[in-house]
């Protein structure tokens, strides 16, 4: 922006001194919830990877597929490719597993005080955050039917609406007690997506998972509900490598959202998460998130690494999976939610809003691999740099020779505030079929004085100006988020541009 | 009424306006007419209260508001109001909803309540029809892609929905055809009021034909070196402004 060098004595914009009066606040979901945790000691070794599995009484097949990944990841390398610069992270510095210790086997009404205590400590936590963790419908998600996983560090604390769920043959419930109530399903479809062998962090989560949510949606079902996850990383020191896998089996459909968030440290955390996706015929799963992780502070202090492998599997002819994306959050972002289109006729869809302001930096975007006849994707992403922030989109559409009439349309928009961020975009493109249509738009562009000017001319603050942009930037985006969720979304842009201007 | 006194004002180091006083008073329109970079766009920033347009000297108040203590929204929430010279384009925002939040922004500083939806489409739709603009062009995102001719009857919907205590039209008349002319003159002319004060700033008398002022002024240099009834504008068609220089 053309700052002015000598502003007007008067008080030209009394806005700017405000914004820059809060700038680098508005995090609100930064506190930390003081209860007593369940902790493995700091540090990585085969030993830990056999505690996890210990503490969840694993079988042992699910303990000999992590030992396998984890000496698989002990000959790899940290990838180094994306356009993100940090220190390298020390695998022996963080715990690997923390548990709040008044999740025990109990019943609710057997707890002694001090536990009760503890348990309704953890549950003001979700409240604090607008979490539906109560079935009883006093929060406003619940009055429209959202079943929630609410996962808090390494375990699931609790997960809502399981009867109406079951009634309707709809398993959800956490990874770990998947693993125990139906373990031949967790066996057909774990890492099948995305196998331990597919990256580092891949490799990383396989060995050290400790728990995430999931779902299977029989044959011919609607889910009768949307199915939400709560992320929350609260405990100091630790990582959160949790494991998402959802089936949906022919003619199913399912609507899935997830939210982190984190409490705000001067240490960066790690989050690597892996989410499998299987669509089976003409099934279609539709899987939205809205990542706030704590950004780090105006300096680059603190804040979540969030090096994700997020993959679904268009197995069946005629299947759909749409992932739609904002990330406003975390200090780093390493992140490609990807289709597989297998199936013929079966269609991709990636929706992304990503934000880096301050000191963020995000290297994000989708892969597309179309393997079966007439299989279709779309590609819209809009990112946003303001402060220092520093956004790559980086996006693969490939067309494999078998894929007869494949199409893709991407449209992949950079909208610049200030003048001290950057903005990249990377495509790779290829096609292997001559009767294949491939599109792709790029643009990018940069809110102006003039146009600030302008709005405010009317009567719009400052901050009212950059949202009313930013939000008319994002418009095909938040249009296919879950109403509830886009409205969300938006508070969340508003808040994370705070200060962004002047 | 809108007061000036000995204002001067500098851009990037250079003196633009050198002592410039002028009063509106509510009811009335006066024109101001001066040669090319003579200050008129500038005496339009200012008053808006625009980053880098650094007053050095002078005040303006419209009633009991002292200008240079507001900034731009506040300015705009009391009541002042800029037809641009260009009016600018903002891709992705819907003009529709841009002019509900402007409203609604005004209306909040007046602590109004807000303007609910079927509410605001009425209120539109009558200001639409007063300036003749369609509704499809309304519904557009904000002047772009507009024409040259659109957005500068965009900028009167603008005027005639936020309904300003003092109207600044920076050359609304540049780049407009001969029946688009008239329909932003009778849209200005049926937005005068006892209650608000008008400059037109222009530099040609067909549209103070169309808009007649109660007064024109002459800019020149960064000063008012003249000023006279609608018939000053006249004799500046027939003499030029070099007259003027030597006064
Ligand atoms: N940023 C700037 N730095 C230096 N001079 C400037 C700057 N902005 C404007 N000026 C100068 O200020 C003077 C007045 O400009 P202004 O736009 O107010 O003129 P105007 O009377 O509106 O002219 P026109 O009739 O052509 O619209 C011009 O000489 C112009 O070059
Ligand atoms: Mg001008």
């Amino acid at each position: 922006m053309v700052a002015s060098p000598t502003p007007n004595p008067a008080k030209p914009s009394a806005s700017r001194e405000t914004i820059d009066a809060i700038a680098g606040q508005g995090y609100d979901a930064g506190f930390f919830t003081d209860i007593e945790a369940d902790a493995a000691p700091p540090g990585l070794d085969e030993s830990i990877v056999r505690f996890i599995s210990a503490k969840k009484n694993e079988p042992e097949w699910l303990l000999a597929w992590r030992l396998q990944a984890f000496a698989l990841w002990q000959k790899m390398d940290e990838p180094r490719w994306a356009h993100v610069d940090y220190p390298p992270v020390d695998f022996q510095a963080i715990s690997y597993y923390s548990a709040p210790k008044a999740l025990t086997s109990k019943k609710l009404e057997d707890l002694d005080p001090e536990e009760r205590a503890q348990y309704d400590e953890l549950m003001r936590t979700y409240e604090r955050l607008g979490v539906p963790v109560n079935e009883r419908g006093k929060l406003a998600g619940n009055e429209i039917g959202v079943a929630v996983d609410a996962v808090f560090d390494s375990v699931s604390v609790i997960t809502t609406f399981k009867e109406n769920l079951t009634r309707a043959g709809v398993i959800f419930c956490s990874l770990s007690e998947a693993v125990r109530e139906h373990p031949e399903l967790v066996r057909k479809h774990l890492g099948s997506v995305v196998p331990a062998t597919d990256n580092y962090y891949a490799a990383l989560n396989a060995a050290v998972f400790s728990d995430g949510s999931f779902v299977y949606i029989p044959k011919g079902v609607r889910c009768p509900m949307e199915l939400s996850t709560y992320f929350r990383i609260n405990a100091k020191g630790t990582g959160q490598f949790e494991r998402t896998l959802i089936v949906a089996e022919d003619q199913s459909y399912v609507s899935y959202l997830e939210g982190c968030t984190a409490p705000r440290r001067d240490e960066n955390q790690l989050h690597a998460a892996v989410v499998e996706l299987v669509a089976h015929d003409d099934a279609e799963i539709k899987y939205s998130t809205v990542q706030n992780w704590y950004p780090g502070d105006a300096e680059g202090k603190g804040g979540i690494y969030n090096f994700v492998t997020k993959r679904g599997l268009c197995k069946g002819r005629g299947s759909k999976i749409s992932w739609t994306q904002v990330e406003t959050g975390s200090a780093i972002t390493w992140k490609y939610p990807s289709c597989i289109l297998k199936g013929d006729d079966s269609i991709g869809e990636f929706y992304s809003v990503a934000l880096s302001n301050r000191r963020q930096q995000a290297d994000t975007g989708t892969k597309m691999i179309h393997l079966g006849r007439n299989t279709r994707s779309t590609i819209v992403s809009k990112g946003i740099s303001a402060g220092h922030g520093l956004q790559t989109y980086r996006g693969q559409v490939r067309i494999a020779k078998a894929a007869e009439g494949a199409r893709n349309y991407t449209a992949c928009d950079s909208l610049l505030i200030g003048s001290t961020c950057t903005a990249d975009t990377v495509p790779y493109i290829e096609v292997a079929n001559a009767t294949a249509s491939v599109e792709h738009e790029a643009s990018t562009s940069r809110i102006s004085e003039e146009q600030l000017f302008y709005l405010m001319q009317r009567g719009l603050s400052q901050e009212d100006a950059v949202s009313m942009i930013v939000n008319g930037f994002c418009k095909d985006v938040f249009r296919v988020l879950p109403m509830e969720f886009a409205v969300e979304a938006q508070k969340l842009l508003d808040v994370s541009l705070e200060g962004s201007v002047g | 009424m809108l007061t000036i006194e000995n204002l001067h004002v500098e851009v990037d180091g250079k003196a633009i306006l050198k002592g410039l006083s002028l009063t509106v008073p509510a009811g009335e329109v006066h024109a101001i007419m001066g040669p090319n970079g003579s200050g008129k766009s500038t005496l339009s920033y200012v008053l808006a209260g625009k980053e880098g347009y650094v007053v050095t000297a002078g005040s303006i108040r419209i009633g009991d508001f002292d200008l240079l203590e507001m900034s731009v929204d506040e300015r705009a929430q009391a009541g002042v109001f800029l037809a641009f010279q260009y009016p600018v384009e903002v891709p992705g925002v819907n003009n529709k909803v841009f002019l509900r939040h402007a409203l609604n922004a005004k209306r909040k500083a007046a602590g109004q309540p807000e303007l609910d939806a079927v509410s605001f489409i009425k209120l539109l739709n009558e200001k639409l029809a007063l300036v003749g603009m369609s509704k499809e062009l309304a519904g557009r995102e904000l002047n772009s892609g507009y024409s040259g001719g659109e957005k500068k009857k965009n900028e009167i919907l603008q005027m005639a929905m936020l309904d300003p205590k003092l109207a600044i039209l920076d050359e609304i008349d540049s780049g407009l055809d001969i029946d688009a002319l008239k329909a932003v003159a009778a849209g200005v002319n049926a937005l005068r009021s006892p209650q608000r004060s008008m400059l037109l700033i222009t530099h040609y008398q067909r549209l103070l034909d169309a808009i007649a002022p109660d007064h024109v002024h002459v800019l020149l240099d960064g000063r008012i070196v003249h000023a006279g009834g609608p018939e000053l504008a006249l004799e500046l068609e027939e003499r030029g402004y070099d007259w003027l220089r030597a006064a």
